[in-house]
């Protein structure tokens, strides 16, 4: 087990714990949970430079793009375009050509827009981007989205930021079956509350999760990323020892012979 | 030398007739490294920096990073 390794559109990882950047007080409190989570990927949104600030911190002194995998997403794109146009422009940041797909269909649910996250895949995997697209938990949008040359399909466990976990381990089952064939890895995106919704994932046999306000909205976020890092490993671990049959009635541990009389 | 009008991420902004898209960032106190910048919905190449002018009128965004999900 020691020698298990997450690989990902020709990169490989020891770590199965992808980490948002957003929602923390400051960029040292960023730093800190992400170091606890011992995450290797992170992801990060685009956004307009803040001109009339004088301060120039930047996120990425915080996270040296050498040391951690940035994974820009299009976070608040509505349209295929909008995407493809933020993606482009976070590629030419020069630091990764990843990109974590994003395309909301609704404010509320902040659901995707399948069609326009499919959409929006087919041009940028032809643009060389090795895109990453969140995407509803349904198996064949799933399965366009790997044929279309997606290096990761990431369904939603549960509504962004809602913290309700896996909604349907039915459906991650049969997307992690078809996934499996076509060796695409599966990353849960979305909806992990806590420790034990990340262990769920990757029990069911999810190649990495990805989670964000679970940790920046804990009460203590390092100690929460702390504990995300320690339920990916073991839920994954749990994985590949295989667990036992569920059974109705008892089977008892200890001998049956032998018994004093 | 002249001076133009750009909208500058959604606002106006003036420089001097002339100023390539490195410049700009400069005078910005940005690091070319950390952010990326499309010109009228063109992204333009970091090689072009130096060569890319800036016109009267047109609509230049600079991005970066921020933390996000």
């Amino acid at each position: 087990m020691h020698d298990d390794k997450f690989e990902l559109g020709g990169r490989v990882f020891r770590s199965r714990l992808i980490v948002g950047t957003g929602k923390y007080r400051d960029f040292n409190e960023t730093r800190a949970a992400v170091e606890a989570s011992g995450a290797e990927i992170v992801t990060v949104a685009v956004r307009r430079v803040n001109i009339s600030d004088r301060n120039r911190e930047n996120l990425l002194d915080y996270l040296d793009p050498q040391h951690y995998m940035i994974l820009p997403n299009t976070a608040g794109c509505y349209t295929a375009e909008e995407a493809i146009r933020t993606a482009r422009l976070a590629r030419e940041t020069g630091v990764s050509d990843f990109v974590k797909l994003e395309v909301i269909g609704d404010q509320q649910t902040l659901f995707p827009d399948v069609p326009a996250t499919i959409d929006a895949a087919r041009v940028l995997v032809r643009e060389g981007f090795k895109v990453m697209p969140y995407i509803t938990d349904d198996p064949v949008t799933c399965l366009r989205l790997a044929e279309l040359g997606c290096v990761a399909v990431m369904p939603l466990a549960a509504p962004i930021g809602s913290g309700l976990g896996i909604r349907n381990p039915y459906n991650l089952r049969i997307i992690l079956e078809q996934m499996q064939n076509m060796k695409v890895p599966v990353v849960v995106d979305a909806g992990v509350g806590t420790a034990s919704d990340a262990a769920m994932a990757m029990e069911l046999g999810c190649d990495a999760v990805l989670m964000n306000t679970a940790i920046a909205g804990a009460r203590e976020p390092i100690a929460m990323a702390h504990a995300m890092r320690m339920a990916v490993e073991a839920g994954r671990i749990a994985y590949l020892a295989g667990r036992i049959e569920r059974k109705l009635y008892a089977t008892a541990s200890s001998p049956l012979s032998g018994l004093i009389e | 030398m002249p001076m133009i009008t750009i909208e500058l991420n959604g606002e106006p902004y003036a420089l001097e007739a002339g100023t390539p898209v490195a410049r700009l960032l400069t005078m910005l106190k940005l690091k070319p490294n950390r952010v990326a910048v499309e010109i009228n919905q063109a992204v333009v190449a970091k090689a072009e920096y130096e060569r890319t002018i800036i016109n009267q009128g047109d609509h230049v965004e600079v991005i970066n990073f921020v933390g996000g999900g």
